[in-house]
């Protein structure tokens, strides 16, 4: 088992930050939270509801991002960012175009994303962030193969949609300076 | 900032429509397929190479092709569809491409039988375009040949949607190539069965139309059951991933 008597809310305007050793079961528990792993028992209410009953309005509501953030290698950053964004509603190409610029990856709008490197593909997926309206965000890892001028983007990113009412939950080694910040500790007996 | 001054981000409620969405799936699999055009002309390959074979190996002969023909075809044409099942799930598992497909907002069920349907047209229809050339090959007349075609044309679907399921649930195995045959063999025999039946009515100057029909009745009842069964066992194997 990996956790348990865990039990915690998300609020909207907040930053949380789940810590915790490698192993401790950061991803699974995001996992949990987007509805990706069924292995668990209790109860986890959206808006109030059960998600169980509500898939279809929690999935609405919330973006993903995981280890394995969804990019094909062979498409390039403009098709992937169209196939990932075309189910959630109807986006303009120019406004892609804007977020992939925003992550810094202009002139590689068109390119395979194979040819790309690591932190670049990183961004592509994070370009979706720029143009997400969903309220909630779970965030695996965001950090990882992103350059020092990417990270500080990403923070003031993460705070201006705390500050704009939406709700984060993200997992990450790396130190977070953001103010309201919540942290959820895994791997640490509570005090009795 | 306090909370009553923050411009506040609201619950979406509306989404894009399943349509939409099957179409944005459908598209983006033909689209990665298409960058990667070997992997499309495996299957034809092995399907040429099998029937051509054939007689090289067994025997030449006019008599035993027109018997055996329409069986060597579909038999070929169902190992090759099996040989691409791996690749139904494999690579967007691996990139991600499936956690973000399963928590989309639209019925996974409806967005897996898109992406069968891709498979479907990627490797089963060439199959059916095919088949005529390779029929004439092995010797079948002309109304045999347009019954066989017929026959795959109703029965390749079938084969992509029953193996849809066994794709999925062997998902999350390393080496899922034995146990995805062993899983769904089984189930194909049927069609194998009745497709090849077809044709050897139609050689033999019998009605074929009782036998098409149980063939629509197969594809109707895969149609309709598969893509619930392979979501569901898409969702255990990420659950398990």
């Amino acid at each position: 088992m990996l956790f348990r008597d865990l039990s915690f809310s998300i609020l909207p305007g907040t930053v949380t930050r789940v810590e915790g050793a490698n192993g401790t079961g950061k991803t699974t528990l995001l996992r949990i939270l987007a509805g990706l792993n069924d292995a668990w028992s209790g109860e986890l209410l959206w808006c109030g509801k059960s998600r169980t009953w509500h898939r279809e309005e929690f999935l609405r509501n919330v973006l993903y991002l995981g280890h394995r953030p969804g990019i094909k290698a062979l498409l390039t950053p403009m098709e992937n960012l169209r196939a990932l964004v075309a189910a959630r509603r109807p986006v303009a190409d120019s406004v892609l175009r804007q977020a992939l610029s925003g992550t810094g990856l202009d002139g590689f709008h068109d390119v395979p994303c194979r040819r790309l490197s690591a932190g670049q593909q990183r961004r592509v997926a994070l370009a979706r962030l720029l143009i997400a309206d969903e309220p909630l965000w779970l965030l695996d890892e965001v950090f990882t193969a992103i350059d020092i001028k990417g990270v500080s983007a990403i923070e003031a990113l993460l705070q201006q949609r705390a500050a704009e009412g939406g709700a984060v939950v993200v997992t990450t080694h790396h130190e977070l300076q953001l103010p309201e910040m919540r942290s959820i500790k895994l791997g640490e007996v509570a005090a009795q | 900032m306090n909370a009553e001054t923050r411009p506040m981000i609201k619950p979406q409620v509306s989404a894009v429509s399943t349509v939409v969405a099957m179409k944005a799936v459908f598209n983006r699999d033909m689209k990665v397929a298409f960058r990667q055009r070997q992997d499309l002309l495996n299957p034809l390959l092995f399907f040429v190479m099998v029937v051509t074979l054939f007689p090289l190996g067994v025997s030449p002969e006019v008599s035993f092709l027109r018997e055996a023909g329409a069986g060597i075809l579909w038999v070929a044409a169902l190992l090759s569809v099996l040989l691409s099942l791996d690749h139904l799930f494999r690579h967007d598992f691996d990139d991600g491409t499936l956690e973000q497909l399963v928590l989309q907002p639209q019925p996974l069920f409806l967005l897996v039988l898109a992406k069968t349907l891709a498979h479907w047209v990627l490797t089963g229809l060439p199959l059916v375009l095919l088949a005529p050339v390779l029929g004439v090959m092995v010797h079948l007349d002309g109304n045999s040949i347009a019954v066989l075609c017929l026959t795959l044309l109703i029965g390749t679907p079938v084969l992509s949607l029953i193996g849809s399921i066994g794709a999925a649930l062997t998902l999350g195995l390393r080496s899922a190539g034995v146990l995805l045959s062993l899983l769904i063999i089984p189930l194909y025999i049927p069609v194998l069965i009745f497709g090849t039946g077809t044709v050897a009515a139609a050689t033999e100057g019998a009605p074929v139309g009782a036998y098409v029909a149980l063939m629509g009745a197969f594809l109707v009842l895969a149609i309709t059951l598969a893509p619930f069964a392979a979501a569901a066992a898409l969702k255990i194997s990420l659950s398990n991933s």
